[in-house]
């Protein structure tokens, strides 16, 4: 059976079917967090609000596109889709306090096509995290994080 | 309605000039935050630049030089098989090489997979007949940061590039431009 997920124009010329949409939108609303958001709880001196908790950011995407750009201070955690990612994951987060402010996000693609934060997002919560929020990336973390001149690091 | 106002006025002077204080010094520190994230700059897009020229290797063993492609109109399109709308798109450009190649059309996909063998039984999978070998970050950065998938570049027949398409596209645009660049010498 042919599933059209994607463009109709694809599916007319009846010879491919896209992988089905992400579990990105099955994440609630209620936990993303925008790009400008992001940005300020990291710029934010510990002086000016000193009860302000810093999140740890992860990025549950692609290795390659992390190398290239990624949030200062976000440590690579595999891909949320993989196996390898996802046990990657949990080895990060094993040790910390299930309070612990997570922040994920990938922005490998366009967010409805995410295949990475859904099953990241819900690892966490199954392991018992409180306080999990997802970066909402649009487009992509170059057009909506880099371009936008939000700060980045590369890899070394 | 017009003798309270001023009353309620005189009242609030020093509540008021505090109020702006506040409000004031909150500006400021967000003109402050701002400033410095204002740090990362923008992707280069390329356009209208000669496309950097790199050496590869196939996913197929043979090396994959861009300037081998000089004097053709070449594709270069950024994939990874995680990338949904990028397997939409590569079995159209495997139909345009067939297509448009006697005209002088070239394509060339870079995976920006991790893993060769994952990106090699995608290409098998999707039958592509078209040159694939395996990116890095390295490759990215050349090109303005690969940072979002699928990406596209159209490159002239003198190595030019002239066109770059980001994130979900429109494939019927994007043939438009195809055809355009064929047609010039």
């Amino acid at each position: 059976m042919l599933l059209c997920f994607v463009p109709s124009r694809m599916c007319a010329a009846g010879q491919w079917a896209a992988p089905p949409p992400s579990s990105a939108m099955s994440i609630p609303t209620s936990v993303l967090l925008q790009p400008e958001e992001l940005n300020r709880l990291l710029q934010t001196p510990p002086a000016e609000k000193p009860l302000v908790e810093k999140p740890l950011v992860l990025q549950v995407g692609s290795r390659v596109l992390f190398a290239q750009a990624h949030i200062p201070r976000a440590e690579y955690a595999g891909p949320g889709m993989q196996d390898a990612g996802a046990q990657m994951l949990r080895n990060r987060v094993a040790s910390l306090p299930r309070k612990t402010f997570i922040v994920i996000y990938c922005g490998c693609c366009p967010w409805n096509r995410c295949p990475n934060v859904g099953p990241a997002y819900k690892l966490l919560l199954d392991m018992g995290f409180t306080h999990v929020k997802v970066l909402y990336l649009a487009d992509n973390f170059g057009a909506d994080w880099v371009n936008k001149g939000f700060p980045v690091e590369s890899a070394r | 309605m017009h003798a309270k106002a001023p009353r309620a006025a005189s009242k609030t002077p020093r509540a008021a000039i505090a109020l702006c204080n506040v409000f004031l010094v909150a500006c400021l520190a967000t003109s402050v935050t701002l400033a410095t994230a204002q740090s990362a700059p923008p992707a280069q897009n390329l356009l209208n630049q000669q496309a950097p020229d790199f050496t590869r290797q196939e996913l197929h063993g043979h090396a994959l030089h861009l300037n081998a492609f000089r004097g053709k109109v070449v594709l270069l399109n950024f994939w990874a098989t995680w990338c949904a709308p990028c397997q939409v798109e590569m079995p159209v450009f495997s139909a345009w090489q067939r297509q448009y190649g006697p005209q002088g059309f070239a394509i060339i996909g870079i995976s920006m997979d991790d893993d060769a063998a994952a990106a090699r039984k995608l290409v098998k999978r999707l039958k592509l007949d078209y040159p694939n070998a395996l990116g890095d970050a390295r490759l990215g950065l050349r090109y303005g940061g690969v940072l979002g998938l699928p990406l596209t570049f159209l490159i002239d027949r003198n190595g030019v590039v002239r066109a770059r398409f980001q994130g979900e596209t429109d494939v019927k645009v994007m043939e438009k431009q195809v055809r355009a660049l064929l047609a010039e010498r």
